[in-house]
């Protein structure tokens, strides 16, 4: 978990720096080009030692990665305040609209899944296969702008933002609550698609491999009704691979919901984040994606704890 | 099913070659030969897109920006004919709301026709010539898809694109390849803690948001490239972050083939480890390898065109889907002008396309089965 967590610092930081020349100097070339005067000399070193900007890269990259540890990860450039300040509402409803999206990709898949394994190469098999391929194939921004698109030239509805209009700028309330779960479940079906697709083909492959197996058929021998016998066992031994799908549903969903979010100009962390990569906002950035892998590690741990938790044969190995 | 019962028992299937025995398997997933073919379709076409398509995709047309596409047709005021025909499109004007709108001459027919001339072009930059495979005489623009906001064909911009965007997918997977198996083999071949340490790395890249890392790597290409070594970096960040399912495969077949009798078999008789791997390891998962590297392709085009359409992968004047679908960021133009949206037909039908035969493919993989 640690080894991981550092490798990503220094992933982030590495992308960060990659880019030549800093904000800092596009900026003056920026002032020149606009304003055509050159930005006094001492007021740009000044900002240059204010930011680090004048230390070797190792020596920033333990600069940042201390701050990080005191929860300070430096300033944005851009927006002139503390990346602290920007990107704790942002991060949190990106993992908002992930985590929905994985619960909502779950309701889904589980009665399709079983469905489709319990009438194999029916017509409605079929239909759902084909609909898990399609949804594999479509790429998650694509599906957003074909929304848009069609809710807007079908039912004149603009599909932006995460909150209505009198809530955007309001402070966290109740109704601004309820108002985000009213907006919050377009963008989490459209990112959660793909995952929705991938779950029902695991849901339904591992539920007819149990399906056919020995106990099944003395279940079924001893006349248990075929509802409570197929919920009863198969079903629960079927789940334990969607909990571990997790793993890598949630790197997945993440990526999705960074992208959706900046088609749909929802104020998470996709539009700031590419914002902030086209203005080589560097400390921004890279907090950014060093959050977003974090969180992405920690909740692969927790999935594979949840796997523990339910699989007792896992728990005692 | 009884031709497959039939053939168990006859002397071509237990003399069949394993690669016969996948086909005879592949052939019988009906929708997967068919995505087959339609891959096949893209691809050629792609590699002779100069030809193919009706217009230089770069000539611009002040007369022709946002025309919508030109309706085929095979009934006109002479009645009947068997030459498909479009008329030709006259305004472009805009109209009250901003919005450009063409009219029909009915009077003109224009007949669509095969090997006419038009836009001169070089094919692979070598070969000269003006002919293309079907178009409008006397120079004038089809438009079968519409036109953009430069009056540039859409048709001819996407044939042009799949060039870019379909051998990404192939480049790309051919690094996957290398890098998979090197370090899935050295992995599963080598053992002990060198397979757990690489083990932990490959969890780890796995366990990433891979989008957020490739915008920031892609951010990172310096601006002063060419769209060449654009590309090629492009291709190197998509597959430096695809190879790890891919080197797990190879990992878990090398374990498994390892202990089997014919590579202790091999071993007794004196062969060399090279020599194990090469002649009876490799050939035993070969076949697992294509099924993965099949499957990985349409991720790499998906990835392509998002990182292009949000503005950090390749850029204009490279013309690939991605880039294409950029024009498509307002509500407000495709709500006018719908046909901007069409390379995302067909991103969509060669993703699907991969994903069939990727699934026949596995289907197929082990014919022993």
């Amino acid at each position: 978990m640690i080894p991981v967590l550092l490798a990503v610092s220094v992933l982030s930081f590495v992308v960060i720096q990659l880019p030549p020349g800093d904000f800092l100097s596009n900026r003056v070339a920026k002032l020149l080009l606009e304003e055509g005067t050159p930005a006094i000399e001492q007021e740009i070193e000044a900002l240059r030692q204010q930011y680090g900007l004048d230390k070797p890269a190792v020596v920033r990259y333990f600069m940042w990665i201390g701050g990080l540890l005191q929860g300070d990860m430096g300033r944005s450039f851009l927006y002139r305040r503390p990346v602290n300040t920007l990107i704790w509402e942002r991060l949190a409803l990106t993992m908002t609209i992930s985590i929905c999206s994985i619960l909502l990709s779950w309701l889904i898949a589980f009665p399709v899944g079983i469905y489709s394994a319990t009438h194999q190469y029916s017509f409605w098999d079929y239909v759902a296969t084909l609909l898990g391929f399609i949804g594999i194939s479509v790429p998650s921004f694509l599906l957003a702008l074909l929304m848009m698109f069609g809710a807007y030239s079908f039912f004149d509805v603009t599909l932006m933002g995460l909150f209505s209009p009198e809530f955007a700028a309001a402070p966290w309330s109740f109704a601004k609550f309820v108002d985000m779960l009213k907006h919050i479940w377009i963008p989490a079906l459209i990112v959660g698609l793909a995952g929705t697709a991938g779950t029902i083909r695991v849901m339904r492959g591992c539920l007819l491999d149990e399906l056919g197996k020995q106990y099944v058929i003395t279940a079924r021998a001893k006349g248990l009704s075929e509802r409570w016998l197929i919920f009863k066992y198969p079903v629960r031994l079927a789940i334990n691979p969607m909990i571990s799908t997790i793993g890598w549903l949630l790197p997945t969903v993440v990526s999705g919901s960074v992208i959706v979010s900046v088609v749909l100009n929802l104020p998470t962390t996709g539009p700031m984040l590419l914002d902030a990569l086209l203005t080589q906002d560097m400390y921004l950035a890279g907090s950014f994606i060093m959050l977003l892998s974090t969180l992405t590690v920690i909740g692969t741990l927790i999935s594979d704890i949840l796997l523990a938790w339910s699989d007792p044969r896992i728990r005692y190995e | 099913m009884s031709k497959v019962t039939d053939k168990v028992n006859t002397e071509s299937f237990l003399v069949a070659s394993q690669w016969r025995l996948m086909w005879w398997k592949f052939r019988k997933h009906k929708v997967a030969v068919f995505c087959t073919g339609v891959l096949l379709f893209f691809y050629v076409v792609a590699v002779f897109c100069e030809f193919v398509s009706p217009s230089d995709p770069r000539e611009r047309d002040s007369a022709f920006i946002y025309a919508p596409p030109h309706k085929i047709r095979f009934v006109g005021q002479e009645g009947f004919s068997l030459r498909p025909f479009v008329y030709r499109m006259e305004g472009g004007v805009l109209d009250e709301n901003w919005i450009r709108v063409y009219k029909e001459d009915r009077s003109s027919a224009l007949p669509i026709r095969f090997f006419v001339r038009g836009d001169s072009y070089a094919m692979f930059g070598l070969i000269k010539s003006d002919i293309h495979l079907f178009g409008l005489d006397g120079g004038e623009a089809l438009y079968l898809l519409g036109a953009d906001h430069l009056g540039r064909d859409m048709l001819s911009r996407i044939l042009y694109g799949s060039r870019i965007s379909l051998s990404i997918g192939i480049v790309g997977v051919l690094i996957t390849l290398v890098l998979g198996c090197l370090v899935g083999g050295i992995s599963g071949y080598v053992g002990g803690a060198t397979d757990t340490v690489i083990q932990r790395v490959i969890e780890m890249i796995m366990s990433l948001p891979k989008l957020p890392l490739w915008m920031g790597l892609s951010a990172a290409l310096p601006p002063t490239w060419s769209p060449l070594q654009v590309y090629f970096g492009m291709i190197l960040i998509l597959s430096m972050m695809g190879w790890t399912g891919l080197a797990r495969v190879v990992r878990g077949k090398f374990i498994s083939l390892r202990e089997e009798d014919f590579a202790m078999a091999a071993r007794l008789a004196g062969a060399t480890e090279l020599r194990i791997i090469r002649k009876h390891l490799l050939p035993s998962f070969f076949s697992y390898l294509i099924v993965s590297l099949t499957l990985s392709i349409p991720g790499m085009i998906l990835a392509e065109t998002s990182l292009s359409y949000i503005g950090l992968g390749l850029r204009p004047p490279v013309i690939s889907w991605g880039v294409l679908l950029q024009q498509a960021q307002s509500v407000q133009v495709l709500a006018e002008y719908p046909w901007i949206l069409s390379p995302a037909l067909f991103v969509i039908v060669v993703v699907l396309a991969f994903n069939f035969v990727g699934d026949g493919l596995r289907d197929a993989a082990d014919p022993y089965k």
